[in-house]
């Protein structure tokens, strides 16, 4: 039996969803912007999913530009609001610094185009500091652009609070609702948003697609140019398979989600953090302090390397991600656990498992087993571990040690 | 996960790690760690006659690493200590069929390991001969 606990890196599609897609990749093949039939229907197939996935996130339909993922969507928010008049006057850019690659990357980007950028830190549980928040929001700000969920840890963001900071200060407000949606619920006006990202891959839906919203009145300079399509702030010929499974997508996971499945992955995630805590001993779960999407948890392994065990555990058929340095291609470890000040050993050992609809007890009880036993070889080979089991020191005055030798390194560099 | 291809050999020592553990009586222990990641190796030898007779290692890092380890382990049993520092770490990198570009680092560690192990055997005999 092998047990996917990935769902945070992306997800299977669905059956109702595929079925939905297949009469466009088959029957239905026009080009939804010619004039005759055969691509009128698709056009009108695409602007149904519009619809869907409007309703969906409580927006108007017309406000919703579909692109070619998250990463599309959130580019698309951060430059193509650095492109508008309100750029020439405010000049500052605010984002989280748990945010994801595409958010960063692009504020990088744009710093060297001559904009503040200011990263707002988040505190030990990995929440955004609304203090910082405070203090960094204001006239001359341009955008405000802080996730609701993260995909490391499940942290859920006072993106409200954020928002009316936002308000105040006449800047745009931005949240990437990719890790959120379809897990908790998502109300783009309440949360006070002007922009929202949204993926479709994340859900059941199939991979390279995703949707922007902007609120009525925005005028985003596009990243490409070309046709007419979504009304020129995303040109090119439409993806219609992959949009109407997006929608198709979005409709099922809400249906889903209020007929209570998120509550039944929730007890399933309780279950493994408490099946873990009580085999193995010095973890740490990550954010475990904060409120959580119901489906991630996020356990640093004291001792361990993330990589090797990610790969035992793959070598017996579960699947998880990492956050250690080892398996980043970079060497860099996790950002996300950095920024919560954790030690770089630690979040080298840190381990994602990410829940999904059609997990069961047994695959939860099974992995809790194997983990236990992985972590346990791991540690027999550990030279930490043997040092730690000597030093007769318990695993919180170890985690300040650890915790207080990194900040001495880190100064020394 | 990065995505990268280990070979079938890597796998395998990473899996069943040889001559992995602690040697009670060991005459030379090393322990360095990775600057590039923060990775720990640590390689205890045993040396009779300046002849390596036995091997193990302890290694808080990657499946590259851990593979490394073990494969030095058994690279250096029944060599002499000179012969013993010749052992580079691509020599150790092709024991194993190779290692992916950015995994190359993690067997200098065991290269370097090797030396410290070795260093401090010369600490401990020159103590005892005084
Ligand atoms: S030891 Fe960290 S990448 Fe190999």
């Amino acid at each position: 039996m092998s047990v996917y606990l990935d769902h945070n890196a992306t997800t299977p599609v669905r059956e109702e969803v595929l079925e939905t897609m297949l009469p466009y990749l088959r029957t239905f093949f026009g080009n939804p912007s010619s004039v005759h039939s055969v691509g009128r229907q698709v056009r009108q197939a695409i602007e149904e999913a519009r619809a869907t996935v409007a309703s969906g996130l409580g927006v108007r339909a017309r406000d919703i530009y579909f692109t070619s993922g998250g990463t599309e969507a959130n580019v698309m928010v951060l430059m193509g609001a650095t492109g508008t008049k309100q750029a020439e006057q405010r000049r500052r850019i605010v984002i989280s610094s748990v945010e994801h690659p595409s958010v960063l990357h692009s504020a990088k980007e744009l710093e060297k185009r001559g904009f503040e950028v200011i990263s707002l830190p988040v505190d030990e549980r990995g929440v955004v500091s609304l203090d910082h928040a405070r203090q960094a929001i204001d006239d001359r700000t341009l955008l405000v652009s802080v996730m609701l969920a993260n995909n490391e840890t499940g942290v859920i963001q006072p993106v409200a609070e954020i928002s009316s900071m936002a308000r105040a200060h006449g800047a745009w407000m931005h949240s990437d609702l990719v890790q959120a949606l379809g897990k908790i619920p998502v109300d783009v006006k309440g949360l006070g948003l002007d922009m929202a990202t949204v993926s479709s891959h994340k859900i059941y839906g199939p991979k390279a697609v995703g949707a922007v919203y902007v609120r009525g009145g925005i005028r985003l300079r596009p990243l490409l140019y070309g046709g007419h399509q979504e009304h020129r702030v995303r040109p090119g010929t439409e993806n219609p398979a992959g949009i109407i499974g997006f929608a198709r997508a979005m409709e099922l996971v809400l249906s889903d989600m209020d007929q209570g499945v998120m509550d039944r992955v929730e007890e399933l995630r309780d279950m493994l953090e408490q099946e873990i805590l009580k085999r193995i001993p010095h973890i740490r779960i990550n954010g475990g302090g904060a409120s959580r999407v119901p489906n991630t948890l996020n356990v640093t392994f004291g001792f361990v390397e993330g990589e090797g065990l990610a790969l035992m555990l793959d070598a017996q058929a579960i699947a998880v991600s990492t956050g250690s340095a080892c398996s980043s291609g970079t060497l860099e470890p996790s950002h996300v656990l950095i920024a919560m000040g954790m030690p770089h050993e630690l979040a080298h050992g840190s381990i994602r498992f990410s829940l999904g609809r059609m997990n069961t007890s047994e695959e939860i009880m099974e992995t809790a087993q194997k983990v236990a036993r992985v972590v346990e070889q791991l540690r027999s080979m550990s030279p930490l571990y043997e040092d730690f089991t000597k030093s007769g020191m318990d695993f919180g005055s170890y985690l300040v040690k650890v915790g207080s030798d990194d900040e001495k390194s880190a100064m020394e560099e | 996960m990065a995505g990268f291809d280990y070979s079938p050999k890597v796998m395998d020592y990473f899996m069943n790690p040889r001559n992995m553990g602690e040697l009670e009586d060991a005459d030379g222990v090393g322990t360095v760690g990775n600057p590039t990641c923060g990775d720990v190796m640590r390689l205890y030898l045993k040396i009779e006659d300046g002849t390596i007779v036995d091997a193990r290692f302890k290694t808080f890092g990657c499946a590259a690493a851990i593979a490394t380890s073990s494969m030095v382990t058994e690279m250096v049993v029944g060599r002499t200590i000179s012969e013993a520092l010749e052992i580079s770490n691509k020599a150790v990198a092709e024991a194993l069929d190779g290692l992916p570009p950015v995994k190359m680092h993690c067997s200098v560690l065991a290269e370097e390991a090797l030396v410290a192990a070795i260093e401090d055997y010369h600490e401990r005999s020159d103590g005892r001969d005084k």
